[in-house]
């Protein structure tokens, strides 16, 4: 789906400094290499399967099926990788990738905290240093995960610049990258940024799809009808749709945080109110005011709470080929706690989004058809942020 | 001929940045005259973008604050004309390739046209995007301004000769920001500058001592100075032009 020029459509690109240049040329000539090299390919699979846990299960959620009343449901539990989340698929091939280049240091942004500790373990697992920017908002927002990422031995920066969620988290890694390249890996936790990294992180994260197609071929002997999945940056998503793309008659939605609302100020929901622009080395959509300033978004999801999405994304619904639609927090923490209560199963707050837009449509959907939602990740990171949603005195 | 070669006719040249609004834009006007009597060749003047990635503290305090002071494109566009009736030396814009791109990239192209704005400086728009702009930059007559940086080794030969109005430099790895030392082997990145083209070439990033100004000129044809100025709006705010105008006297001085 990439052009040699890193375009999807109109979107893409790499807009950024001089100074990176040759590193991001540097890295997009050292995944040509790898992608296709046998001994690379080896050792990121051992990976996926030794150390992260995959292949990660196809769940059919009977209780949830029977209690919306519709399409079968069943969930892509990218909760019970290592770490807890999908950001492990991503960043056990970045760093082998880094690691082949060379490179001794990872940097990485992170909002909710499940990039950071993945980039943290993957540098423990890899004996490399390992930097962390990190919002301030969000350091105290999902503080348990800055103290795992401390315990895994990376040093966790906070950003107190900006807005001080990911955005920020995103600019000061930027902006440590142009400062120090050659030991230097940066390790983008999305399918944003310049290309080459929507394209790497993409194809990292396809394994889920590829997973989801197998999986259900099994069980059920078919395609699904719907894949659905929650949209930040979108590596998730792009990872679960990946390989249905090209299968026309499975829907592929995209939950955006819409915060309080899309009428409201207080969203991150970028497709349903951004417009085009250039930021972050990409071309896409992002939420900005007239002037082209970046515009300061709220999500209750740390992970979500970003004002761009992938390019990839934005060229997916430019054609119409995956519907994006923004589901407000009422929404996610109604689903994040029917999940739990319906399946025992307690899903990230992201992921909770995916969830709820399930709840809408399962019940107008036929008991012969068949939804996949991708559980991105675990819950326990939110259980605090939660309760007090909910006005309970809880904190960590 | 592009109105910037007119800015390295006067010896080497000092080129001043100035965000615009900082803290208003009634200070802007003053500090860029101050620059302009006192020696100043070419200003470069800053549209605020919310969220600088090449900048330094210093510079995204400057965004900042203009920002919240309620600064906008349109309203730098009639602040620049006003200042047109006065001011003659060169003058650039230094944003954000979003900035130009969500105002509609030829209404913006054509208002620096009318309002005598003589190129453009966008740190987030490499050789390799450079097309989203040039086409427009060339029907305009607005000089689309290249950077070359300390790696770029390879490309330099590359972006050199394509570049317009002046080859810009960039002194050090990182974002902007005052160093006391600056160790890239600048001679050699401007010794293949010169093999392939004839405009002229300043450096900047981390210039802000008149004998880091001296050191510069001497290896190129000028001097780019940012947060050291924009620090003096910071620490004087209304009463920093006077302040600006004695720097940039001294700086102009370590060139001559």
């Amino acid at each position: 789906m990439t052009n040699p020029n890193g375009r999807f459509g109109i979107h893409g690109g790499q807009y950024i400094p001089e100074t990176l240049m040759n590193a991001v040329i540097e890295l997009e000539n050292a995944y040509h290499h790898y992608k296709n090299d046998p001994e690379f390919n080896r050792e990121l699979t051992e990976l996926f399967h030794e150390y992260a846990g995959r292949p990660s299960r196809l769940y059919f959620a009977g209780k949830m099926t029977k209690d919306l009343g519709g399409a079968k449901i069943y969930l892509k539990r990218e909760d019970l990788n290592h770490t807890g989340a999908h950001k492990i698929n991503n960043v056990l091939g970045q760093a082998l990738l880094a690691k082949k280049m060379g490179k001794t240091r990872l940097i990485a942004e992170t909002g909710a905290g499940q990039h950071g500790v993945a980039t943290a373990t993957a540098a423990a697992l890899m004996g490399m240093e390992c930097v962390v920017f990190m919002g301030e908002e969000d350091t105290t927002r999902q503080a348990l995960n800055v103290y795992r990422m401390r315990l895994l031995g990376a040093e966790v920066i906070p950003v107190k610049t900006g807005t001080a969620t990911l955005k920020d988290a995103v600019s000061e890694a930027m902006r440590e990258w142009t400062s120090r390249i050659s030991d230097t890996h940066y390790c983008l936790g999305s399918v944003m940024g310049p290309h080459p990294f929507p394209t790497i992180v993409r194809d990292f994260q396809a394994v889920i799809s590829k997973e989801i197609k197998e999986q259900l071929q099994e069980k059920e002997g078919r395609l699904p009808d719907a894949v659905i999945a929650c949209v930040g940056g979108g590596s998730n998503a792009i990872g679960s749709f990946y390989h249905f793309i090209e299968e026309e008659r499975v829907r592929l939605i995209g939950c955006e945080a819409a915060g309080r609302g899309i009428d409201t100020f207080e969203t991150a929901a970028t497709i349903s109110t951004g417009k085009v622009g250039i930021f972050h080395g990409m071309k896409s959509y992002f939420c900005q005011d007239k002037d082209g300033q970046i515009a300061p978004v709220y999500s209750i999801s740390a992970g979500l709470d970003y004002p761009g999405v992938g390019p990839e994304h934005a060229y997916l619904h430019d054609i119409g080929r995956a519907e994006y639609v923004p589901v407000t927090d009422d929404e996610a923490v109604n689903a994040f706690e029917y999940l739990a209560r319906m399946e025992g199963i307690i899903p990230a707050i992201e992921s909770a989004h995916a969830v709820a837009h399930a709840m809408k449509i399962a019940p107008e959907m036929g008991k012969d058809q068949i939804i996949v939602i991708t559980i991105s990740g675990r819950g326990d990171k939110d259980c605090a942020a939660i309760a007090r949603y909910r006005g309970e005195d809880l904190h960590e | 001929m592009s109105n910037i070669q007119k800015a390295f006719e006067n010896g080497k040249a000092f080129i001043a940045f100035i965000t615009c609004g900082d803290p208003d834009l009634e200070t802007t006007a003053a500090a860029v005259r101050a620059a302009a009597e006192n020696g100043a060749d070419l200003i470069e003047l800053g549209i605020p973008f919310s969220d600088p990635t090449a900048e330094g503290p210093v510079i995204q305090g400057a965004n900042l604050r203009a920002l919240n002071g309620g600064i906008t494109t349109d309203k730098i566009f009639s602040f620049v004309r006003e200042l047109r009736r006065d001011v003659t030396i060169p003058m650039v814009f230094m944003t954000y390739a979003n900035v130009v791109f969500s105002y509609g990239a030829e209404k913006f192209i054509s208002t620096c046209r009318e309002i005598e704005i003589d190129g453009l400086i966008l740190p987030d728009l490499p050789f390799e995007e450079k097309e989203e702009f040039l086409p427009l930059c060339c029907q305009y007559g607005v000089a689309l301004v290249s950077l070359i940086a300390p790696t770029s080794e390879n490309r330099i030969a590359m972006i050199a000769k394509e570049a317009e109005g002046f080859l810009y430099i960039v002194s050090s790895l990182g974002v902007t920001g005052t160093r006391s030392e600056i160790k890239t082997d600048l001679a050699s990145i401007v010794k293949v500058v010169r093999e392939n083209t004839d405009i002229p070439c300043a450096i900047g990033f981390g210039i802000s001592t008149p004998e880091q100004a001296r050191k510069m000129a001497e290896i190129s044809d000028g001097a780019i100075v940012g947060s050291a100025i924009i620090k003096l709006l910071e620490t004087y705010g209304k009463d920093a032009p006077g302040h600006i105008g004695a720097y940039v006297k001294s700086m102009k001085d370590a060139m001559r």
